[in-house]
């Protein structure tokens, strides 16, 4: 399936699967986790096929963690190549990170310099990973909550050079570019403006919210609230610069309605109707 | 040689694990930072909430400060192995059985083996349960030689000093899936208990299972046929009605359908 058809997605959590179900809002698509459906059999795979023959889904990895020096794991890799068989997702992405080091999986998305060592790595990494898929993938933008020191690459740079080494495509995550340049001290408009247009496959938006004894000092991307006015603007910056792409809605903790994340997701899909039709 | 990759992940790792631990040199100024605690609350945070969401049971038995508390010390012993956290917590039920402050709770680890065992038959592989007219077609002369195979999502224990089956039923929530009819105001019997999980087709459901039950389906699970299941049975209690077990636990979809089929006939001479 094409994905220029695709407006504004949302992240699928179970408790709505129901109202996701049902629901029949033009243009809608959903993203899960594969991990959680890397499973023999029952109730979830089950629940997964439905959604899949009502809307278009998307794959978004967390574990395959590209950036640690290892291989990503076999077995991991097959279960996910036997799950995107069975429901052909639109688009499989993971994660410029590593999680998982020496048999133990850290659930987080961790940091790492950016040297010329790594790049090579992360691209093998992601060369396999494709090879075992059979697709291109897309690779998304960290959140930033440290300064690492010993980077040889600049951020963008490294994005741009992995998918000329390997084909894949990019997700900008908008939230985490705001995030990040809170926590870092850079300009958030200026990453934004020189993000490479053409390898964008996808774009994430998600709300943030102020570390508990930091406050504003220190964000932190807890994919926990609505997506903050201030990332809304710099979406709008974006896709002014790049024209319209798969825009998805993440929310995985404080879940609130899905009416109310339905009504989150119009805000996007508006914006990239209003671009297609001034495209068309 | 150890690549600096490799170092840096090798360093990183123990400062978020081992908190008071000696950090690598060359990481001290990336811990000393306030965004280090970021990563350090989210994967301690990820395991913890994993287990509670893995062992509902338990949690609502000694409530959530508690529950979370025992979680970290568990996550930090173990972490996950495996990416899928769905998973997670294998090893949390005999954790629970070696925890001080839960002497005394001994139940605490045969509820907790109930959770586990939802969670399998939860993601277990899907097959047809064998259907009770499926076994009335086989001679009388022919059952006794049978060997059943076990639906890949059948889980079953005896608890022989706690009523566990009935504390982990009261505790698991609102989810429906209990065959039995319980009134949760009944007064608990302190008796030994025992339990099936299934999941013949959609929902996980669970069903109460007595001490010679068990003993039947773990003889089936071995690979003997129904003749010597019924042996086990009866001498647990040899008060056993093996009809009925039989009709209980093929109502529940314990056993999956393969042909049944008699012991493998011995090798033709060679010719």
């Amino acid at each position: 399936m094409s994905t220029s058809t695709l407006t504004a997605g949302l992240g699928l959590k179970p408790q709505h699967f129901d109202a996701a179900l049902a629901c029949a809002e033009p243009g809608l698509w959903f993203e899960v986790h594969p991990e959680n459906y890397l499973v023999a059999g029952g109730p979830r795979l089950a629940w997964l096929d439905a959604i899949r023959a009502q809307h278009p889904v998307s794959l978004h990895g967390v574990s395959l963690s590209l950036a640690a020096d290892a291989a990503p794991d076999t077995g991991h890799l097959k279960r996910l190549a036997a799950l995107a068989e069975r429901i052909e997702p639109v688009l499989i992405s993971e994660h410029l990170a590593w999680s998982a080091w020496r048999g133990t999986y850290l659930p987080d998305l961790l940091p790492f310099a950016r040297t010329h060592e790594a790049l090579v790595r992360i691209a093998g990494n992601i060369a396999r990973t494709q090879d075992a898929l059979a697709c291109r993938i897309a690779i998304e933008n960290p959140t930033h909550y440290l300064r690492i020191e010993g980077n040889d690459w600049g951020e963008i740079d490294f994005l741009h050079e992995l998918t000329r080494r390997t084909g894949c495509g990019l997700l900008l995550d908008v939230n985490n570019v705001h995030v990040s340049a809170r926590n870092l001290g850079f300009s958030a408009e200026a990453y934004i403006d020189a993000f490479p247009a053409d390898t964008v496959m996808e774009v994430h938006l998600a709300g943030h919210t102020p570390d508990p004894l930091l406050g504003q000092a220190l964000l932190v991307d807890s994919h926990d609230a609505p997506v903050a006015p201030v990332v809304w603007a710099l979406y709008e910056r974006l896709v002014a610069r790049i024209g319209a792409r798969p825009t998805l809605i993440e929310r995985d903790d404080r879940l609130p309605p899905f009416t109310e994340m339905l009504a989150e997701r119009s805000q996007a899909h508006a914006l990239l109707q209003t671009l297609k039709a001034a495209c068309a | 040689m150890n690549s600096e990759l490799a170092h840096f992940q090798d360093g990183f790792v123990q400062a978020l694990l081992a908190p008071d631990a000696d950090v690598q040199a060359d990481l001290r100024a990336l811990v000393d930072q306030p965004g280090f605690s970021v990563y350090r609350n989210t994967v301690l945070k990820g395991c913890i909430d994993a287990l509670q969401a893995n062992y509902p049971a338990i949690l609502r038995l000694v409530g959530e400060e508690w529950f979370r508390a025992a979680a970290a010390l568990h996550a930090r012993a173990q972490p996950p192995g495996d990416t899928r956290l769905l998973l997670y917590g294998m090893d949390f039920p005999e954790f629970l059985r070696s925890f001080p402050p839960a002497a005394a709770l001994a139940y605490l680890h045969g509820v907790a083996m109930l959770d586990r065992f939802w969670t399998e038959a939860h993601v277990a592989a899907n097959a047809v349960a064998l259907a009770p007219a499926a076994l009335a077609s086989l001679p009388l002369e022919r059952l006794g030689e049978s060997v059943l195979a076990l639906h890949p999502a059948a889980r079953w224990a005896w608890f022989a000093d706690q009523p566990v089956y009935t504390l982990w039923q009261r505790n698991r929530g609102t989810e429906a899936g209990g065959i039995d009819s319980m009134d949760s105001g009944d007064e608990l019997v302190w008796t030994g208990e025992g339990a099936l999980l299934t999941r013949p087709a959609g929902a996980v459901q669970w069903t109460a299972l007595d001490a010679a039950g068990c003993a039947f389906l773990d003889a089936c699970a071995a690979g003997r046929p129904l003749a010597d299941a019924a042996g086990e049975a009866l001498a647990c209690d040899a008060g056993t009605d093996l009809a009925s077990l039989m009709a209980r636990l093929l109502e529940a979809g314990a056993f999956c359908h393969t042909p049944p089929c008699p012991n493998p006939p011995l090798a033709k001479e060679p010719a």
